[in-house]
């Protein structure tokens, strides 16, 4: 018996060796330790044999099987890696040969430079305020202390639509009278901004549309003052231009703010070493600000002894132009995909 | 407002060295300094020479061989585009070296084979004014070799343009400007006082005004100059009203425009002789009345709008604060001016211009406001401008007053003052302030507060915080140190801004594009895209094709995809989001104004557009919403379309644009189509999506297929397999629609996989067979059969 196992775990090996698939393998794995093996039938043997003998030749036999099995798994391996090998040759793809891009849409220009406009001023604290793009004249006008035939009135060319008394309902001209409705619907303090949609009597050339964007800033609480006006534009401007980018502020006129002034950056192109962009000033003029005006905050109820305000505005499509290098207004509005497609994000 | 730096420093001794600062400190008072040209600067190097002969270039046709002597009697070739020379003209010659005021440097150069020693030059190359027709031809007189300054007397001089602001009506004239920067500049400032020998006899014994409306007129001051003699003005002063702009016209009229940019005080003057026994009335206007102008336009009146100065007979002679008449203008004949500086009530100066359409630089004066205090300085400056021509001032003045109010004395309070600026300034340094610009500052009655008198030269000035505002001006904006507020709020989005971002992000990902088409539609657009017609329309626009408000999103968007296919650019996915404009609900002043989603698929059937919809209901937790086909909205196809409905509300529309609307759009591909209205769809609480157990126990599938006819919509052969199917099922999809044999014409198989599970269980073949068992039951009774 003891020679029967030697000869077959002398012959293994070689049977092992042969096996050329791992399917095979699986045969001489039967063959070597399978049913109806021969070391399976010298084990259903071993029961003729006394305790020691059986103890003895059970040893032998379980060493037998446990070499086989190690080769058997050896062998396994290898094949198996060999076989994968083979596969993955087969399975070579090229990554650049695509039939087909998926297609990504995009955000318009606008929608990217409001979002981040109101994701600063989030940060600082403002809300977010929307109203209506057909106003009346209240409150594009009145309330922000332009009368009717205000010289100042010319600063506006304004649309008007066919509803109500002549010239009584409008185009807003700026999203102001957004600031209106929240003081008159709300109560201070008030910190909040105003994107939207405006219109003007102008015909569109490059930098030009009779539609565009701004966004409007609201503060009005107790004390609060110039400086703090321009500790909010300065804080807002190296927020969203970048830290070397400053602000300025200018005497100007509105009726709506007293003090009043022009709101104006380092200019973004040469940080403010003078390029053409910027007239070689070193400056961008970007948006009109100032004091909330003691008439308007009459106008809607607000005591000007106890509270006071400040308010700002810029133009957003201008933003919007200037990051990417865009040199005409009108491409943002056509709808071309392969304007809108260059700004995926 | 352009000003002369030569004519700032009659008024105060500014410093020549440095106009760039200088413009600086204009800005920083509020005065943008939009350009700064430098008069006569650049043109050294250019010289005077003479044109000795012409000769046409051998191998150009534009350019000519010029031959010029530079006073040496040598001849230098030059070769010339410009045509309009002769032999003998005196010319300039930009010589070599020479750097132009454009920057431009002459080397010495071939033009196509042939030597040019220099440039002869344009009146726009020597930047004295715009002609570029031709070489600029000089006096034949002059000597040759001589420096251009000098051959044309030009004086170096800077000229400022400045944008002023409409609540500055003392900076529309040169001493505005300059007691400003004065001011700031700590320099002394002065309007010199005019030298002129008065005539002795009595103006008001020669004119007279009668104020008819002192609302229209608070002043008029009439004064007389005799001996006047009409001729050219003198070159300086020429000069200076072409730098800032004015065209010289003739002594009388330039004086009194000079008069106007120097003191801002507009003035007008009458041709005495015409003005039948020198009497004037102002008055309204009459409707209707006429009056020609003194640009030759006759121009019809608006009683109660326009106002007027008349004759003795009533017939007006002037319009009030805009423009004089024609009958009475100075011509060569005239020797006796009656002269009149007048306070036009601002508001109705600006009314009567706008809707006149006539605005002139007195009614831009007018309507700010001018100085009544200056009216006779003002008038005694002209007289001392046309002295050297023998005019005279005739003694005595006609001076009438009609409404005018006075600006009563402005209590200002420190605090108040440095509670606003957020600054600390002291009231010494607040009188220090506000002095030098003619503020007259007295201790009020306690230590906080002053009592100022504003000049009559800033009407705009009325109350404290108008003062402040000068303060702050004087003080310096820029020495305002910034300070941020501290919100006790915290920013954040509504809802609705969340939501938008939530929509645009899932059209993003699925690879459409955002568009924003304006929202004017032309006449007829609605209809072409098969909607009513009825909208909100544009009172003044400025072209037919922005005369209409849009009602829906559709016609902009269509016309965006035809601008791409006309672009070779097809299957291009577009969406909107924005406002659109039906009229008014009833009793409304305001247009019933919503915010809409469209999203438009060229190329694309209905389907994708009711794909994205299933995204979006999903990503927005809208749910119970339905596709309702029975009856598709106007202008989308009658079989592919549908309303989105929840309940009895309509949230919107979905399909595909109708093929009639394509055709008359020019559209070539079919285009699927899907518009919400947010305001409806997001009202109703939404995008709640709670948290569901995830069973542990194994789930199993049950495929079943039913044969439906056409007209049973899959949503509700779902709907019904969802409320059959109970508590077990997890997910239901279709997985196959097949229509053909052997399903009869006009049916099709239905195909759905049922994913089933049970919370707390393995499931058993029971639990199946009995939801199956249900499903068939429940489908049977809406007309689907099970199939084998």
């Amino acid at each position: 018996m003891i020679d029967d196992i030697t000869r077959i775990v002398g012959a293994a090996p070689a049977l092992i060796a042969g096996a050329s698939s791992v399917e095979e393998l699986r045969a001489v794995e039967a063959d070597l330790l399978g049913k109806k093996s021969e070391l399976t039938l010298l084990k259903k043997g071993m029961g003729g044999l006394d305790p020691e003998g059986r103890k003895a030749a059970g040893a032998v036999l379980n060493d037998a099987r446990e070499s086989i099995e190690a080769a058997l798994g050896v062998r396994r391996t290898d094949l198996e890696r060999a076989e994968r090998a083979s596969m993955v040759a087969t399975e070579q793809l090229d990554l650049t040969e695509l039939l087909e891009l998926p297609e990504r849409g995009s955000l318009h220009l606008v929608t990217q430079t409001w979002d981040r406009l109101v994701d600063v001023f989030i940060g600082m604290g403002f809300t977010v305020a929307e109203g209506p793009e057909v106003e009346t004249d209240w409150y594009n006008f009145e309330a922000l202390n332009i009368p009717a035939a205000h010289p100042a009135r010319g600063m506006w060319d304004t649309l008007y639509v066919d509803l109500g008394d002549p010239e009584t309902v409008l185009l807003r001209t700026h999203t102001s009278p957004v600031q209106i409705r929240v003081m008159t619907d709300g109560e201070p303090p008030i910190y909040a901004v105003m994107p939207g949609r405006v219109y003007r009597r102008d015909t569109a050339d490059a930098s030009h549309m009779p539609v565009f964007h701004q966004i409007e800033g609201l503060v009005v609480d107790r004390n609060i003052s110039f400086a703090d006006l321009a500790g909010t534009l300065e804080a807002f401007t190296s927020a969203y231009f970048g830290g070397s980018i400053h602000s300025r502020l200018r005497p100007s006129y509105f009726p709506f703010t007293e003090p009043s002034a022009e709101y104006d950056i380092n200019c973004v192109f040469c940080e403010g070493n003078g390029c053409r962009t910027c007239g070689q000033t070193g400056w961008l003029e970007l948006g009109g600000c100032g004091m909330v005006h003691p008439t308007v905050l009459t106008n809607v109820g607000l005591d000007p002894e106890e509270w006071s305000g400040f308010a700002f505005g810029f133009g957003l499509d201008r933003l919007a132009l200037m990051r990417h290098g865009v040199d005409d207004i009108r491409e943002m509005y056509t709808g071309d995909v392969r304007f809108l497609e260059q700004f995926p994000s | 407002m352009k000003v002369l730096l030569s004519w700032l420093q009659e008024f105060a001794p500014f410093p020549g060295d440095d106009p760039v600062a200088l413009g600086g400190v204009m800005s920083d008072l509020g005065m943008a300094v939009e350009s700064i040209e430098r008069i006569g600067e650049g043109l050294d190097g250019i010289v005077t020479v003479k044109v000795l002969e012409l000769r046409k270039h051998p191998d150009a046709d534009k350019i000519q061989l010029v031959d010029v002597d530079l006073g040496d009697g040598e001849a230098l070739q030059i070769c010339c585009g410009a045509t309009n020379l002769t032999v003998g003209d005196v010319v300039p010659l930009a010589t070599l070296g020479t750097t132009m005021p454009d920057g431009m440097e002459i080397a010495r150069r071939k033009m196509r084979g042939e030597w040019s020693n220099g440039m002869l030059c344009s009146g726009r190359e020597l930047a004295l004014g715009e002609d570029h027709s031709g070489i600029y031809i000089l006096d034949p007189s002059l000597a040759l070799g001589m420096p251009v300054v000098e051959a044309l007397g030009i004086t170096p001089d800077v000229l400022f343009d400045l944008e002023i602001n409409p609540n500055r009506p003392d900076a529309m004239s040169v001493a505005g400007v300059a007691r400003d920067l004065a001011a700031r500049l700590g320099l002394p400032f002065a309007i010199p006082v005019p030298t002129v020998e008065e005539l002795a006899g009595d103006a008001g014994s020669i004119a007279s005004v009668d104020i008819v409306d002192p609302d229209l007129c608070g002043l008029f001051h009439i004064r007389v100059i005799e001996g006047i003699k009409v001729e050219p003005s003198p070159r300086w002063i020429a000069d200076r009203l072409s730098a800032l702009g004015m065209r010289p016209i003739n002594n009388v009229v330039d004086a009194s425009n000079y008069v106007m940019l120097e003191l801002g005080q507009p003035n007008h003057t009458y041709d005495l002789a015409k003005v039948p026994g020198g009497a004037l009335r102002v008055r309204w206007a009459r409707d209707g009345e006429t009056i020609t102008t003194l640009d030759g336009i006759e121009r019809t009146l608006t009683g109660g709008r326009d106002g007027v100065i008349a004759d003795v007979t009533d017939s007006a002679v002037g319009i009030a604060g805009v423009m004089g008449g024609a009958s009475t203008e100075i011509s060569e004949t005239t020797t006796t001016v009656l002269l009149e500086c007048a306070w036009w009530q601002p508001m109705a100066i600006a009314r009567s211009s706008k809707f006149m359409g006539l605005r002139s630089e007195a009614s831009a004066r007018f309507e700010r406001g001018v100085d009544p205090e200056i009216v006779d300085l003002a008038a005694r400056r002209l007289a001392e401008l046309l002295a050297p021509s023998g005019a005279r001032l005739v003694q005595g003045s006609v001076s009438v007053d009609g409404d005018l109010s006075v600006t009563p004395a402005v209590r200002v309070r420190t605090t108040r003052v440095n509670q606003l600026l957020g600054t600390a300034i002291a009231t010494d340094e607040i009188v220090s302030l506000l002095t030098p610009i003619g503020f007259v500052c007295a201790a009020g009655a306690d230590a906080d507060v002053l009592l100022v008198t504003v000049p009559t030269f800033r009407p705009d000035t009325t109350n404290e915080t108008d003062v402040i505002e000068e303060i702050a001006r004087h003080y310096g904006y820029s020495k305002i140190v910034g300070r941020a507020p501290t919100s006790a709020h915290t920013g954040s989005l509504t809802p609705i801004q969340r939501d938008r971002r939530s929509i645009r992000q899932v059209l993003v990902g699925r690879g459409i594009h955002e568009a924003m088409p304006l929202p004017f539609l032309a006449p007829g657009d609605l209809a072409r895209c098969g909607l009513p017609a009825e909208a909100v329309t544009v009172t003044n626009p400025l072209a037919a094709e922005e005369s209409i408000l849009r009602t829906s999103l559709r016609p902009g968007l269509l016309r965006a995809i035809a601008y791409n296919e006309s672009h070779r650019t097809d299957g291009v996915s577009l969406f909107e989001l924005g406002k659109v404009f039906a009229l008014p609900a009833s009793g409304e002043t305001l247009p019933d104004e919503r915010e809409h989603l469209a999203v438009a698929l060229a190329g694309r059937d209905a389907t994708a557009a009711a794909n994205v919809w299933a995204l979006l209901a999903q990503t927005l937790g809208l749910n119970d919403v339905v596709i309702d086909q029975s009856a598709p909205p106007a202008g989308l196809h009658p079989g592919r379309s549908g309303v989105l409905r929840r309940g009895g509300e309509q949230l919107g529309e979905i399909g595909e644009i109708d093929p009639g609307v394509l055709d008359a759009l020019g559209l070539r591909e079919r285009v699927a189509w899907l518009q919400l209205d947010l305001a409806v769809a997001l009202a109703a609480p939404h995008g709640e999506h709670r948290y569901h157990h995830i069973s542990r126990y194994p789930s199993s599938d049950l495929d079943l297929a039913f044969e439906v006819d056409n007209a049973v919509p899959a949503a509700s052969i779902e709907a019904a397999v969802r409320s059959a199917a109970g508590p077990l099922l997890v997910t239901v999809n279709l997985f196959d629609v097949f229509r053909g044999h052997p399903i009869p014409d006009g049916r099709r198989s239905l195909a759905y996989r049922l994913r089933l599970q049970a919370p707390d269980r393995t499931l058993t073949d029971d639990d199946i067979g009995g939801v199956q068992r249900s499903v068939v039951e429940a489908l049977g009774a809406i007309g689907a059969s099970l199939r084998g």
